[in-house]
């Protein structure tokens, strides 16, 4: 590995390296730091670095593992956390000016289980507000760029993530997936992202936005380092009554598997679409060709009610969302409007200074979704639309074992291009919505390059906790399409 | 015009479990403020709640001893308003789908008794409190004590079967003795662990249609549960007698001033939008977990009046007062399983020693020695309650003590004689006064042998002895 930076080693080789002594973690610890020094400041890919902390912690990792104990699978190296994951005595600002201060008390499951496999945590990563948008300029603390083209977006709403994993800012990163906020971004800046399966990993101490379609996943440079990481971070926490008790497999030992005789289903619904620019379906078909050739087969399926998975998700989701940030009003913690004269005017003060445009937009569209009178036209009859189109993927499985789609209709747009027009934005996760309505796992993948050199990805769904035949077929493709992961940005 | 009164009346009740119904907080009252609290039941960022099997299981036998159908599938639905001392700015309750429905209770009401039906039952969480610096009005600053948010409580709503505060008070009495009886809610409503909102209307007499309601809140006793029904039967009453109408709202009951205060209209109303709560899995209870919660259903007050009475041939009344409390009913059993003599007896003196015997100072095997030897003449009445005493203040064996204190009853006429003529001799004015045909003099005499005795004496037969001597 002597000619290739420590900063590009993959999560897997950085812990291989620090459990063979080749490196301390110090050492690999203050590479990732240096290169955040250096770089952030053009991608701003975290809203909070922590090289005290992190340095900390890296000692504390070489100490032990002098004395002979390893915490576990990635002692001593550096994952960063998407900002939505509570860290005890770390401030977590899910991107919004709301909670710019807030420090909470306790960890999330997911930070727990990232310390507790000997991660070493060198930041938090930026975020839209409240993981509301598609490509991270929603939030507060000012938009993150991509690092393939710095004039564009990464997508979002686990903007930040992607970018520090494509941009060598951290080995690997956890973010989160509500409507395609991993696949999305991991699409746009060339990297792995797994939405698993709804309750594969606990959303205990992960900041709600809509609670009955997020959750976390991993993103990662490699199949293998993603299927690494999401070992590690999914299974039971009784803290999360969502959170399902079924044994976590060998993520691992599947992206190696071959994919012969896998049946690949190629949703009609999803190639049809006006939106779908002509460089990524290329890149998807070469994609498939690569899954034929190591003789999966391809069949034809259908998700007829496809087309309204965006308004029923733009139902769902704010009305939870409405709910679940009613409790930011000023009283307890966060940010609080100075000097109103009482009650109901500081809560009013606090959430129009504290909530940004689109966080707004989704509360009221939320509040008048589930309002007396309109909502069995709205909330209900979105639930009755969302067991359609969960009915559409089982019918699809029984036809095939993987469903091969576009992640995202287009490579990365520039920064600013969509903000003033939320129904475009929105469009952005026409393809990766569905999963989340569904509650099964899916997976972005890098198959190939747009003209203009930006990252294209692959999406593949599976049947709820078979995110072992997303790793086979995605790691099927990752061997057919070598890519660049690390963009060629310098400090 | 003649006007009939409809009741039906919503009660929270406080589940007596240990931690609180979403997070492992204790429910304890009292605490300094803010003790009991977690980030969960503030309402941090990212948490979760967990439900309390405990709250779902005092839930579950409330609803089997109110003969309400528990339902298999139930669902928690959030709430929503915005509030200080609510800190997710919702309340996770039930709503379309509570975990029971349609049960009842029998009240006994002119000697005769009426079945009272059971609209719901549901589960939800408490809200905190607010406490305000200086005056309500103009107050510098509201301080929030979350000691209460997401402790259990039950809400029970009644039908509107209710036609006059009185029975309206026999259905909350009857309900709360079934609490306590479970061991569900410890029933303290100064404290609010039993609460209670009415709502009452009027109508014509021969009318169907219901009148229109107002919600009463705000009484903290069965007695201003009546008087709060009292208060809003005349109001509503001569408000329509006056040509008046009686419009849709709440109305706070002011104890200190005997009336009912309109609080919000029927327009004021929120709108809580209530939805699934997605963070938490539909409740499901199966039948097997049901029987196994039906086997923990004790005997009901009523019944256990009816039996009591029945099986020991005690009149109903004392019947009554033991079944008042379930652990006093068990005491009286445990002594008249020990010894059977008299029940009636055994009741009377169950009763005398009521307090020692809730605070579980008095052994059964004590009331039962008492009453033995009193019946079999061993110890006279007085000596039996001043054993009793001694019981209480020595923690020793009644029958231990008896034998030192040498309480047993003096029966014998030799003993007996010496102290009747020390008596007679110390009171010659007396007999003189007796022999001259003053008859109410015995008693006297027998008073002063039964303390010379120092009431050991056996009071019958020192009333013989006298009338022999004085005769
Ligand atoms: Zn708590």
């Amino acid at each position: 590995m002597a000619n290739v930076p420590v900063h590009e080693w993959t999560l897997l080789e950085a812990a291989r390296m620090v459990r063979e002594k080749k490196i301390s973690s110090r050492e690999l610890t203050g590479a990732i730091l240096a290169r955040i020094e250096a770089l952030d400041p053009k991608v701003h890919a975290y809203i909070t670095v922590l090289p005290e902390i992190a340095a900390a912690q890296a000692a504390a990792c070489d100490e032990e593992q002098a004395k002979g104990t390893l915490r576990g699978p990635f002692h001593g190296v550096p994952v960063g956390l998407k900002d939505i994951f509570c860290t005890r005595g770390v401030r977590t600002t899910c991107g919004s000016r709301i909670l710019h201060d807030f420090i909470p008390p306790y960890d999330a499951c997911v930070t727990e289980k990232v310390l507790a496999a000997g991660a070493v945590v060198p930041g938090k990563h930026n975020m839209d507000e409240f993981a509301m948008g598609s490509s991270t300029e929603t939030s507060f603390f000012g938009a993150t760029r991509n690092p393939w083209d710095l004039s564009r977006i990464p997508g979002g709403s686990s903007g930040g993530t992607a970018a520090a994993v494509a941009a060598a800012m951290c080995f690997a990163g956890v973010g989160t997936d509500t409507g395609g906020s991993i696949r999305q971004p991991a699409s746009l800046c060339g990297v792995v992202g797994v939405k698993p399966t709804y309750g594969r990993v606990s959303r205990y101490g992960m900041i709600a936005f809509a609670s009955s379609l997020d959750q976390g996943g991993p993103i990662a440079r490699t199949v293998a380092d993603a299927a690494a990481l999401l070992g590690v971070i999914a299974g039971y926490d009784r803290r999360d009554s969502t959170c399902v008790d079924i044994p976590v497999p060998d993520y691992l030992a599947a992206a190696e598997r071959p994919v012969k005789g896998l049946r690949v289903g190629l949703p009609k619904e999803y190639y049809e679409g006006e939106g779908l620019s002509p460089e990524v379906r290329a890149a998807v078909e070469k994609a498939l060709k690569a899954l034929t050739d190591q003789g999966a087969v391809v069949v034809e399926v259908s998700l007829p009610h496809t087309s309204f998975a965006l308004s029923t998700y733009y139902l769902i989701a704010p009305a939870e969302a409405s709910s679940n940030l009613a409790r930011y009003d000023g009283v307890r913690y966060g940010h609080r409007a100075e000097g109103a004269s009482g009650l109901i005017e500081m809560m009013s003060r606090t959430r129009a200074e504290g909530f940004g445009d689109e966080v707004k937009r989704r509360i009221m569209i939320g509040t008048y979704a589930l309002s007396a009178g309109y909502y069995d036209a709205f909330y209900g009859k979105a639930q009755k639309v969302r067991t359609l189109i969960r009915g559409d993927f089982t019918k699809a499985f029984e036809a095939a074992d993987v469903l091969l789609t576009p992640t995202a209709p287009t490579p990365a747009f520039r920064l600013g291009e969509k903000t003033g027009d939320p129904l475009t934005m929105y469009l952005s996760d026409i393809y990766t919505i569905p999963c989340n309505l569904a509650g099964i796992p899916g997976i972005s993948v890098p198959c190939g390059f747009s003209s203009e050199g930006l990252p294209i990805g692959a999406q593949l769904l599976s049947k709820s906790f078979r995110e072992e035949t997303l790793f086979t077929a995605a790691g099927a493709i990752e061997r057919a399409l070598p890519v660049r992961r690390v963009a060629p940005l310098e400090g | 015009m003649a006007f009939e009164t409809v009741i039906g009346l919503e009660v929270h009740a406080q589940l007596s479990t240990r931690s609180k119904i979403f997070c492992a907080c204790s429910t304890a009252f009292g605490a300094p403020p803010n003790a009991n609290a977690c980030p969960v039941c503030t309402g941090m960022p990212g948490v979760l709640p967990v439900l309390n099997r405990k709250a779902v299981e005092c839930t579950i036998r409330t609803a089997l001893a109110t003969s309400c159908t528990v339902q298999r599938r139930s669902v928690f639905a959030r709430k929503n308003y915005f509030y200080p001392d609510l800190p997710k700015a919702y309340q996770i309750s039930q709503y379309e789908l509570p975990v029971a429905l349609g049960g009842h209770v029998d009240i006994e009401v002119d000697g005769g008794t009426k079945r009272i039906g059971i609209t719901r039952i549901h589960m939800e969480e408490d809200a905190g409190k607010l406490v305000h610096e200086g005056e309500f009005a103009g107050a510098q600053a509201s301080l929030a004590d979350l000691n209460r948010c997401s402790v259990p409580l039950m809400e029970i709503v009644s039908e509107p079967d209710m036609r006059t505060p009185e029975e309206g008070g026999a259905y909350l009495r009857r309900l709360h003795d079934i609490l306590v009886y479970l061991g569900v809610c410890d029933g303290n409503m100064e404290e609010g662990s039993f609460r209670c909102d009415a709502n009452v209307s009027v109508r014509p007499v021969g009318q169907v249609a219901f009148g229109t309601k107002a919600e009463l809140k705000n009484m903290n006793s069965f007695r201003n549960v009546e008087k709060a029904l009292e208060y809003e039967i005349r109001r509503q009453v001569e408000l329509i007698e006056d040509g008046g109408k009686v419009v849709q709202e709440t109305r706070l009951w002011d104890a200190n001033a005997g009336v009912t205060v309109s609080m919000r209209r029927k327009e004021e109303a929120h709108d809580y939008r209530y939805f699934p709560d997605p963070d938490l899995l539909p409740l499901i209870v199966d039948e097997s977990w049901v029987e196994e919660l039906r086997g923990t259903i004790p005997e009901m007050p009523a019944e256990k009046i009816a039996r009591l009475a029945r099986q020991y041939g005690i009149p109903r009344y004392d019947a009554g007062i033991l079944a008042s409390t379930r652990a006093l009913a068990d005491f009286f059993e445990a002594s008249a399983a020990i010894y059977g003599g008299n029940p009636k007896t055994t009741a009377n003196e169950c009763v005398h020693w009521k307090d020692a015997v809730l605070a579980g100072t008095l052994s059964p095997e004590t009331i039962a020695h008492a009453v033995e030897d009193r019946e079999r003449g061993t110890i006279s009445a007085t000596a039996s309650k001043t054993l009793v005493e001694l019981v209480l203040s020595t923690g020793k064996p009644f029958r231990t003590l008896r034998d030192e204190q040498g309480l047993t009853q003096v029966s014998d006429t030799s003993s007996l004689d010496i102290l009747v003529d020390k008596v007679l001799a110390a009171s010659p004015k007396e007999v003189e006064g007796y022999r001259a045909g003053k008859a109410g003099l015995l008693s006297f005499f027998v008073g002063q042998v039964m303390k010379e005795s120092r009431g050991k004496a056996n009071p019958k037969m020192v009333q013989e002895v006298l009338k022999k001597r004085l005769g």
